[in-house]
């Protein structure tokens, strides 16, 4: 057992931390919610600079050969900063599917441009059905010849209205199960028939819906086999949710620190309040669901990077665990904080929001607790 | 980062898991706290060399890692093996003797304790002095070379039963602070003017009270330094904490047994697994014991590192004696009616009452060893750097 960061994480983790308190301050974030783009092509190209874009991607697609832990770690301090913008979805939901089902010829396509930050990617899986397993997935994909043509609506789509490139789950065949007939296209997001719409939500975090009214796609844009993307998108949603609980993580321990930092200052009664037990007592139990999700994160990251056949049962836990977690923290944050904390001006707003949207992101608690209940035989 | 044990660690857990096996028998289900006090089964742990496994080898210890103590201690809680007769001593009274005691109490107790054949008490608390405990009030004066000792210790576990008693008592009453004028004593429980007296809980174990009446003691048998002794009170917790550490192990058996009787007892014809209310239930109590493992596994590495893990003993006993509450209240939900029947009541009593005793035995965790409101005052202001 070794559950110490490698010196080459220490040292992301650092130079990530160094970054993004200079590049994304928090006046920076608020001012990106009201944005129509939501990011900043400055801070993307910095980033790209830095090879975060590449950082999971092999050397010979242009990226830096780290691992998923590297990842992992990466996303932590980017949750801290509540980093506006297509990193997540194009590096976890775009690259990473990629990486794992595409083409030799997919692969050099598209993952050398990802690393260099040319490309925005995204993933339209979830529908108006709002679920994330495969029997959401109604959009239709029909086969004329060379060509498919895509039907349907795709509702919760991160970021797709600045996005290049948007892989697509599709339902090509009505099979026994719902698991088979999906399959994936990596659709050029100026196709014809593509409408997309921002919706705002709690996070303010680009996400749309998305219309697809016979929309062609080449068929040498298909992810994978015919009928055989569940397959491809499953794995894709476990690192996706392991990936979206180490920002939720990062949001916990900012939380926390901006928490702590306030109790410690603020007076009252001729004391600062964090001298109350009451308010100690309230910190110490936001620091054990920080201390726990920071633990579960590992671990579970762990079993996905190392492919254990427990991986499913790990993200479970851990999303199940972290949900509940990062409400908790910040809901108690923003009553240590008093008043002042509700203010839109105010920065524990934007992660006790950040939370509620990372919560439903890639299955909220119950979707996870069935999970549980089906592995222990219940 | 790597979770796994290695070869060798599962070895050892195999070994473990075996050793138990035979010698309690597969049927062995363990027993309510008094039940789990078996000198017999502590001598034979002694035996095979199992007690103090992570003592020093040079005092006759194993001298194993920390994840090996974590191992063992998951795998002694799961199986509900009987220690109680030596814990007290392996992991409190010999890891500090080892630290501080004079050659002369080293060669006498250690020997015994690693060889199963020696019970102690711990006797702090006292009737005034309970999470304050700095503040314990019986006294030890000077009497040529002896000292006289006089005061009561209350909720002491295994007094009536124990050869020792490892006990706390203050030797100077000018101190500047109350804390630098306690000292640690070790005290045959027979010495004439020592008397105990029974105190019942509602667990069914038996607590006692401890008097000193004038009783006269050696000055031999002062630990380490005179009024040193909170100091090595709050210092020599090492192997305390690392065994908190495989706490939850104990709390899986139990959750496990309540799992496999939701699988097997139909209600309203229904097998009780399939109710979506009990199955909430019992997935959120599985989520809470696979974070609470890791917490242990996070406290036995940092340890490993020789880091004093402060905070984080702290959060690790909030966390699994809450979660343990959480868990005594489960299993009743669970067996519905039939979770008052104690045990002993013919043919209908599930697991023979064990679940009905654990939900009166399980808010005993958060209220001993410093109760958990010390213990979040503790993480605030040690781990967090919160003001006092």
């Amino acid at each position: 057992m070794n559950l110490d960061l490698t010196e080459e994480q220490e040292m992301l983790r650092t130079s990530a931390r160094d970054f993004l308190t200079k590049e994304c301050p928090k006046a920076l974030v608020r001012k990106l919610e009201e944005d129509n783009k939501g990011f900043s092509p400055d801070m993307w190209r910095k980033m790209a600079d830095l090879g975060w874009m590449g950082l999971v991607l092999p050397e010979k697609y242009g990226g830096q050969g780290m691992g998923f832990m590297d990842l992992i770690i990466l996303l932590q301090e980017m949750g801290r900063n509540i980093v506006p913008g297509p990193f997540f979805c194009t590096v976890v939901l775009g690259s990473l599917p990629i990486l794992n089902a595409g083409s030799e010829e997919q692969k050099n396509e598209f993952l050398p441009k990802i690393a260099k930050g040319e490309l925005i990617m995204t993933l339209a899986f979830t529908e108006p059905s709002a679920r994330y397993d495969a029997a959401g997935v109604h959009t239709k994909a029909e086969t004329h010849g060379d060509t498919f043509v895509i039907n349907g609506t795709k509702l919760f789509v991160e970021n797709a209205h600045i996005a290049n490139y948007i892989i697509c789950a599709t339902r090509t065949r009505k099979g026994d199960a719902p698991e088979d007939g999906i399959t994936l296209f990596i659709v050029d997001a100026k196709s014809q028939g593509i409408k997309c719409e921002v919706m705002p939500t709690i996070g303010a975090d680009k996400l749309c819906e998305v219309v697809f009214d016979n929309v062609k796609v080449p068929k040498k844009n298909m992810l994978g086999k015919l009928h055989g993307g569940w397959h491809i998108l499953s794995k894709a949603l476990e690192q996706a949710t392991i990936a979206k609980c180490a920002e939720m993580v990062g949001g916990e321990e900012a939380a926390m620190e901006m928490t702590l930092a306030y109790v410690k200052e603020r007076v009252q009664y001729g004391k600062p309040i964090g001298s109350f037990q009451v308010i100690q007592h309230y910190c110490a139990n936001m620091w054990m669901n920080v201390e726990t999700s920071r633990d579960i994160l590992y671990k579970a990251a762990w079993s996905v990077a190392e492919g254990l056949p427990t991986s499913d049962t790990e993200v479970a836990v851990a999303k199940g665990w972290i949900n509940e977690a990062y409400k908790f923290v910040t809901e108690r944050a923003l009553q240590c904080h008093g008043a002042i904390g509700t203010t839109r001006d105010h920065d524990i707003g934007l992660y006790y929001r950040r939370a509620k949207s990372g919560e439903l992101a890639f299955g909220d608690t119950d979707f996870y607790k069935e999970v549980v209940a089906q592995k222990l035989g219940l | 980062m790597d979770f796994k044990f290695t070869a060798q660690q599962e070895a050892f857990r195999q070994e473990v898991r075996e050793f138990l096996r035979k010698e309690l028998g597969p049927d062995w289900k363990g027993g309510k706290t008094q039940e789990m006090f078996s000198p017999e089964f502590s001598r034979k742990l002694g035996k095979k060399g199992w007690i103090g496994i992570g003592w020093p080898k040079e005092y006759g210890g194993g001298g194993r890692p920390h994840m090996d103590q974590l191992i063992f201690g998951e795998e002694m809680l799961y199986g509900r093996a009987p220690a109680a007769a030596h814990i007290l001593a392996q992991n409190m009274v010999g890891p500090t003797l080892i630290n501080v005691g004079s050659e002369e109490h080293k060669k006498k107790f250690l020997p015994m304790i690693l060889s199963g054949e020696v019970v102690f008490c711990l006797a702090y608390t006292e009737p005034q002095a309970g999470s304050d405990l700095a503040s314990l009030q019986t006294n030890a004066v000077a009497d040529g070379d002896y000292f006289r000792l006089n005061g009561q210790k209350t909720f002491i576990s295994f007094a009536g039963e124990a050869h020792y008693g490892w006990i706390g008592v203050r030797t100077d009453p000018n101190a500047p602070k109350k804390h630098r004028g306690i000292s640690i004593f070790i005290i045959d429980m027979k010495t004439p003017g020592v008397t105990t007296r029974e105190l019942h809980t509602m667990f069914d174990h038996t607590l006692y009270e401890v008097f000193f009446d004038d009783a006269k003691v050696h000055k031999s048998c002062v630990v380490g330094q005179l009024n040193q002794g909170w100091y090595y009170i709050t210092q020599a917790l090492d192997h305390e904490r690392v065994f908190m550490a495989a706490t939850i192990a104990g709390y899986q058996r139990i959750f496990d047994e309540i799992v496999e009787y939701a699988k097997v007892t139909k209600r309203n014809g229904i097998p009780l697994s399939k109710d979506p209310v009990i199955q909430q239930k019992l997935t959120e109590m599985a989520i809470e014991l696979h974070v609470g493992r890791l917490l242990g596994y996070r406290l036995a590495w940092l340890l490993e590192k020789g880091i004093v893990p402060f905070s984080e003993a702290s959060i690790s006993k909030v966390f699994t004696s809450e979660l343990e509450k959480r868990l005594g209240n489960l299993g009743m939900q669970v067996l519905g009616l039939y979770g008052q029947l104690q045990q002993g009541t013919p043919r209908y009593a599930p697991y023979d009452g064990y679940l009905e005793w654990e939900y009166r035995f399980s808010p005993m965790q958060a209220v001993g060893g410093g109760a958990n409101e010390i213990q979040r005052i503790i993480i605030a202001i040690a781990g967090l750097g919160l003001p006092r």
